[in-house]
This record gives structure tokens, C-alpha cells and sequence, in this order.
């Protein structure tokens, strides 16, 4: 009797495709996808490199091989110059200013100022007020950049530069230590020749730790968040909401297409003098109002409960929204246009917006993701979403720089209706 | 619009989906105030042409004009009305924000609108639960919302389809009332049922359709006769099985057998009905029950089409 019972089960899972679907391919799927993120299955080609704007204020030989050996770093994307467009073709070299900016903008994660007086000094052994002071200038939104680089720069002056670390060395000995003998000093200047004859070892060594107490100092300034009561909320409320509001768009779409063409009354509809047309653009409208006040809802829990920012940001939040909720309610829109039963819209829907969802970037942040899940997430209305509120909340951009966003999430939003449109043509006429 | 125009006229209409032919060369009339039935079994062709009138399914071959106009224009269907056999309507509103939203469907505002849905909670008899949820009216009350959320425009032609489905005795008594008010205010009708009796009752003229093609249209009395003539029905069941031999004999008179039962259509019931009596007295068949009946549409059907109209 108990085997029947299982038997009867499995023979009904057997003829079920969406549960099918959603036991067996969606965990692999997302298992894949995760992996890919994380790196589990990438080759080192995949995997993020940080890209650094780098200004070299020193201009000295040592502080040009610290840079050369900074370039070097397979972790590292090092920048000297904005990348080259139609307009500049020989982009003019970051200065502090420009590199501030590129930084603010998103063009990279962080900058690296290497100050007057690095090259004579880059490392000291001894208090650090006696250094030269490197600068990161740091967007906090990637919490993992800056400490990253910080402990790479110990490294790369340790590794890059060996004969300027021993001469330190030595100075710190002769100072602290008592003082070196005549013989003591010619044979380690004798050394520190032939070490600098031989050429200085660059990129592969020891990892090194280190912060502002390590041999070079480094000082880090966040850009971004550094006047930000609660900054990563605002990434957290656009990337849930994003991911919720197209499984509400999705799920609220199948009830008012799916469910009125099971209840017979589309057919009233379409008895009437409401047009296909009009009546997706009807039923568009109230996806948009249920999607926007989602949205409003969770940015406005955001701002009583965690300090969100959202009355400074109200004209950026509002246009993203809009343009989110459209583009959502589209897309919602088009899959209930695709699917014949609730169960296949619950199988399809759950599949793309886990995926989009993930990568896209609701999930995880998509710069801490490898660059080509980076580039693959761009076809995702998440990635979009997410750019566009966090160049409202995150790098304080003004209305006019949301354009790339709005034009791509407005356009989707129209290609998403229009195959939607094309596709209830089955339920207009036989 | 002239006073002339039919309300609806088709002419040699032909649709086939796939190898299956639901059409297949249908012509008829529709005249202005009569209700006209469409009898037929299921997948005969009853709602391919009704969706065909309301302009959604596009013919193959042949004309269709309502009130003049091509099924398709927008004109026609302001004219049309419709009422489908499911009931199609949204459950969580009540009656009354069911006959607003397809009062404003079908283009009606203000004051027009509001009358026109006091109206149509009267008619149905729902004035006292129009602001109850209509997901849990009775099964009666929401067939006649359904019918009045499809004429809620007023509409010069109603097609309405298998009205009466699943509806207990009183409901479809007070559904009938409704279509006669219709019928009363001028509307003409193209009614769809399994019903003969429902038929029989309100329909005009009755057109039988089977496979695709009418195989026999008129008033129900110039289909009696056309079709059975004055024939009555005749039915005998006998007390014992009957062999196979009088089963042989029996077909030979006209008569069909059914178990024990004898079924034959008699013109002269005082001479036929002695007649058999004693044949089959002559071969030992006691008679248990015996009725004669005047020819129905149900005959006729039986007839036409050698089925039941519920197969």
C-alpha cells in the first residue's frame, strides 16, 4: 500500500515538467551560476581584478618601479589614464582630482595616490609619521577593494623593491641599532649593487599583511560612504526589491492574463469594444501602480528603520522606480503571455528571475562578481535596476546621468510589450 | 441601419481547424425580435458559429453581416451582445462592480452607467446582495449576472449560450422570465441549449446542427412534420426477452428494440397499435407497459442525427 501510494506520486511527477523543472534543473542551475561567482569552476582569467587608478605624483625612478611592479600584480588592473574614447583617443594621465572622480563615477573601484617624497622613502623601518603616505581613495560599496590593496601595496614594495627595503633596513639598524661599522657599511653597499645589477625581482612573492602600521604607509579615504549614515541599505533595499518585484510582476501578471483567460472572462473582455491592445496596457498599468508602491513601500521601511537616506534622493528614487516598475511589469507581462497554465508560470518564472536575480546582482554585488558574469549580468533588468539606484543613493549622481539606465530599462520595457502583444494574438482570434 | 436589415444573416460558412471541419457551409437568418435556437451535440459546430457572429473566429469561406455590417467592425459589435456558457465573472467583486466594469467595457459613463446597472440588478432580482461578493451567490443568481453583464448595453442581438447549464428548476424558471422581458423590449436572439424542452419553449425557429452542417431549420412544428410527418411515437415493453428471430421481425415492420423495449412510429395509432398487440400476443409476449407520444423535437432530433442531443 505504501508503495503504491510513492508509486502513484512518482508516476504523477513524471508528467508534471514545471516540478520537474523546478526539483531538478533549477538547483543546478543556481549551483552552477553560484559557482561561477564565487569561482569555484573559473580559470584565474575569470576571476575579478581590481582596477586602480594610479597617479604618480613622485615621478622619481623608485616610485615609477613601484608602479611598474604594481602593474605586474595579475590581481590588479592598474589605470594610468582614463580608458581611451572617440573623443580622446590619448586620454590625458589621472591627476588627484581626476582619479577622485573616476572613482566617484564608478569607472574604478579605487584610486592610489603616490605622494612627493614616495621614491625617496617608500619604506622606513620605524614610526610611520616619518613616511610618505600613500592615498586609496576607496568606494566603500566594494568593502573588499581597499583592505585588499592595501595589503598588495605591502607586498609589492617588499617584493617589487628589495634593495630599497634592505637599505631601510639598514638605516634603521645604523640609527636604532647602535651604528654599523665601517666594513659593515661597504659590504652591504657592495651588496645593494649587485642586488640592483641583478635586476629586482617583481610580482610573485609571499603574501605580505598589512595596514597603516605596516612598512609603507597607506592611508584610506571612502569616498562615498564616508558621509553615509547607513550605506549599504540602499543597495540591499534596490537589490530585494528589484528581485521581488518581478516575482509580484510575474505572479500578478498570470492572475490578471492567465486567470481571466481560465475564467472565461477575457473572452467577455474581448466582446466587448476593449481591444487586445488596450486591455494589456490596462492590466500594464496596474502591474506599474502595484510595482512602483512596492518599491515606495520598501524604500520608505528602509528610511524609518534603517536610516535610508530617501528624502535627499526623492526626484533619482522616483525615476528609477518608474522606469523599474515599467520594465518589471513588462517582463511579467511577457512571461504570462508565454505560458499557457499557472503551473508553467510559477516553473518559468521561478527559473528566470532566480537567475536574473543572481546574476544581476540582487543577490550578491555584481563588482565582486568575475567581469564576465559582470558582462553577462548587463542582460538582466536587475543589473540595470541596481546601477540606477545605486547612482542615485550610492554616488550621489545628478537626474541627467540616469539616462543610460532609464533609455535601456524604457527600451526593454517596449520590446518585452510588444512580443508580449504579438504573442495574445492566440487568444484574439481563431 | 434600415428597418430591412436582418440582425444577423450567414451565408455558406465554412471553417475547418486542422483536418476538423466546425463549419461547414452553414446559412441562416436571423429575424428581428424572434429567438432562434441552435440544437445540436457537443463539437457540432454550435459555438465556432456563435464565435464566428461575435468576430473571433475568422471563416475560411462564406459572408457574415449583423445588422449589415461586417463581423468585424467595431459598429457590429456595439450592437452584440454576449452571454457564455461558463460563468464569466470575477468572483471577489460584487454584482453591482461586475455590471460596472462591463457596463464601462462596453462604453457606458455617468449617469447611463448607473442606471443602466440598478436596472440590471432589478432584472436579475440581485438589488438586495449587489454588494456581497458574487463568488458566494447561489449558482442561479450568478447565471442570471452573467446574463445581465452580457446585455448590460442593451444590445439589438444577444447570443447567448447554453444559458441554463447546471441551474436548478426555479432558477431557470426566473431565467426564462428574463429572456422573454429581452424578448419583449425588441432584442433578438441566438440561443444555444441542450435543452429540447427549453427549445420547444422560448425558441421561434430551431435550427439542427450536426457536424459542421444545419441539417434541418424551421419552427418546431414544420420540423415535426418535415421530419416524422404525422407520425406519433410509439412504445411497447414486453414482460420477457425477445428472441432474435422477432427482433428480425420487428425490424422489418419499422420498429427499433431497445433491451425489451420497441420503439416505432405509428400514423394510424387505432389501427396499428391493435395490429402489434396482437402479433406479439400471436408470439407469446406478454406487454408490461405501452405509451404513445406526440412527436417532439426530441424525436426529431433522435431522427435527424440518430443520436441524443446529450451524447
Amino acid at each position: 500500500m505504501i508503495w503504491s501510494i510513492a508509486g502513484t506520486h512518482l508516476a504523477r511527477l513524471r508528467r508534471d515538467k514545471s516540478a520537474l523543472v523546478l526539483n531538478f534543473i533549477l538547483p543546478l542551475v543556481f549551483f552552477s551560476i553560484f559557482a561561477g561567482i564565487f569561482g569555484g569552476s573559473s580559470s584565474r582569467a575569470t576571476t575579478r581584478r581590481i582596477s586602480i587608478a594610479v597617479v604618480d605624483e613622485d615621478g622619481t625612478p623608485n616610485s615609477k618601479r613601484f608602479v611598474e611592479a604594481l602593474k605586474a600584480e595579475k590581481g590588479l588592473r592598474v589605470m594610468l589614464a582614463p580608458a581611451a574614447s572617440k573623443e580622446k583617443e590619448t586620454p590625458v594621465p589621472f591627476d588627484a582630482a581626476t582619479a577622485e572622480k573616476a572613482v566617484r563615477e564608478g569607472d574604478v573601484t579605487v584610486a592610489l595616490i603616490v605622494p612627493k617624497g614616495f621614491g625617496a622613502v617608500p619604506i622606513r623601518f620605524g614610526p610611520a609619521s616619518e613616511r610618505p603616505k600613500l592615498t586609496i581613495l576607496s568606494d566603500s560599496s566594494d568593502p573588499i577593494a581597499a583592505p585588499l590593496l592595501s595589503g598588495l601595496l605591502q607586498k609589492v614594495v617588499m617584493t617589487g623593491m628589495p634593495d630599497r627595503m634592505a637599505e631601510s633596513g639598514m638605516e634603521a639598524v645604523d640609527r636604532w641599532g647602535g651604528g654599523l661599522t665601517e666594513e659593515q657599511r661597504r659590504t652591504m653597499d657592495e651588496n645593494l649593487k649587485a642586488w640592483r645589477a641583478s635586476g629586482a625581482p617583481s610580482g610573485a612573492g609571499a603574501d605580505a599583511g598589512g595596514d597603516d602600521e605596516g612598512l609603507v604607509s597607506v592611508t584610506v579615504r571612502d569616498l562615498l560612504g564616508e558621509t553615509k549614515k547607513n550605506p549599504v541599505v540602499a543597495f540591499y533595499a534596490a537589490g530585494i526589491g528589484v528581485m521581488f518585484l518581478l516575482f509580484t510582476a510575474s505572479h500578478a501578471a498570470g492572475g490578471v492574463l492567465i486567470e481571466e483567460v481560465e475564467s472565461g472572462t477575457l473572452d467577455r473582455i474581448l466582446a466587448t469594444r476593449v481591444s487586445m491592445t488596450q486591455l494589456l496596457l490596462g492590466k500594464l498599468l496596474y502591474l506599474v501602480a502595484v510595482a512602483s508602491s512596492q518599491l515606495v513601500l520598501m524604500f520608505v521601511w528602509g528610511a524609518l528603520v534603517f536610516r535610508l537616506e530617501l528624502v535627499s534622493h526623492l526626484p533619482g528614487f522616483f525615476t528609477m522606480t518608474l522606469v523599474t516598475a515599467v520594465a518589471v511589469s513588462c517582463f511579467g507581462l511577457l512571461l504570462a503571455a508565454v505560458c499557457k497554465t499557472r503551473m508553467q508560470l510559477v516553473a518559468l518564472s521561478n527559473l528566470t528571475i532566480l537567475i536574473m536575480s543572481a546574476v544581476g546582482g540582487s543577490m550578491f554585488p555584481r563588482f565582486l562578481m568575475p567581469e564576465k558574469i559582470q558582462k553577462l549580468g548587463l542582460v538582466t533588468l536587475n543589473a540595470w535596476a541596481l546601477d540606477g539606484f545605486l547612482k542615485v543613493f550610492w554616488r550621489e549622481e545628478p537626474l541627467l546621468r540616469l539616462w543610460p539606465q532609464v533609455a535601456v530599462l524604457l527600451g526593454a520595457s517596449l520590446v518585452l510589450f510588444a512580443i508580449a502583444r504579438r504573442l495574445a494574438r492566440r487568444w484574439e482570434i481563431a | 441601419m434600415s428597418e430591412a436589415t436582418l440582425p444577423l444573416e450567414v451565408r455558406d460558412l465554412s471553417k475547418s481547424f486542422g483536418d476538423h471541419r466546425a463549419l461547414d457551409g452553414v446559412s441562416l437568418d436571423l429575424r428581428a425580435g424572434e429567438i432562434f435556437g441552435l440544437l445540436g451535440p457537443n463539437g457540432a459546430g454550435k459555438t465556432t458559429l456563435v464565435r464566428a457572429v461575435m468576430g473571433r473566429v475568422r471563416p475560411d469561406s462564406g459572408s457574415l453581416r449583423v445588422f449589415g455590417l461586417s463581423a468585424s467592425d467595431p459598429g457590429a459589435s456595439s450592437l452584440l451582445g454576449w452571454v457564455p456558457q461558463e460563468i464569466a465573472l470575477y468572483g471577489l467583486l460584487s454584482p453591482r462592480q461586475n455590471l460596472t466594469t462591463f457596463g464601462r467595457y462596453q462604453g457606458l459613463s455617468g449617469d447611463a452607467l448607473t442606471e443602466a446597472v440598478t436596472r440590471n440588478l432589478q432584472w436579475t432580482g440581485l438589488a438586495d446582495r449587489a454588494d456581497e461578493r458574487t463568488d458566494r451567490l447561489s449558482g442561479g443568481m450568478r447565471r442570471r449576472l452573467n446574463i445581465a453583464a452580457g446585455t448590460i448595453h442593451r444590445p439589438k442581438l444577444l447570443l447567448l449560450d447554453e444559458p441554463t447549464v447546471g441551474v436548478d428548476p426555479q432558477s431557470r424558471e426566473r431565467i426564462y422570465g428574463m429572456i422573454e422581458e429581452l424578448r419583449k423590449e425588441g432584442t433578438s436572439l441566438l440561443y444555444t441549449t441542450h435543452y429540447m424542452e427549453e427549445a420547444e419553449r422560448l425558441c421561434d425557429r430551431i435550427a439542427i446542427i450536426d457536424n459542421g452542417k444545419i441539417i434541418a431549420l424551421g419552427t418546431k412544428e414544420e420540423l415535426v412534420r418535415q421530419t416524422l410527418g404525422g407520425k406519433q411515437a410509439l412504445s411497447v415493453a414486453s414482460g420477457a426477452p425477445l428472441s432474435e428471430g422477432l427482433r428480425r421481425e420487428l425490424a422489418r415492420r419499422g420498429a427499433r428494440v431497445e433491451e425489451n423495449e420497441i420503439h416505432l412510429s405509428v400514423e394510424d395509432p387505432a389501427g396499428e397499435i391493435p395490429d402489434l398487440l396482437g402479433f406479439l400476443r400471436s408470439e407469446g409476449i406478454a406487454v408490461r407497459d405501452l405509451r404513445l407520444k406526440a412527436p417532439t423535437l426530441e424525436s426529431v432530433f433522435l431522427q435527424l442525427t440518430g443520436k441524443e442531443l446529450r451524447e
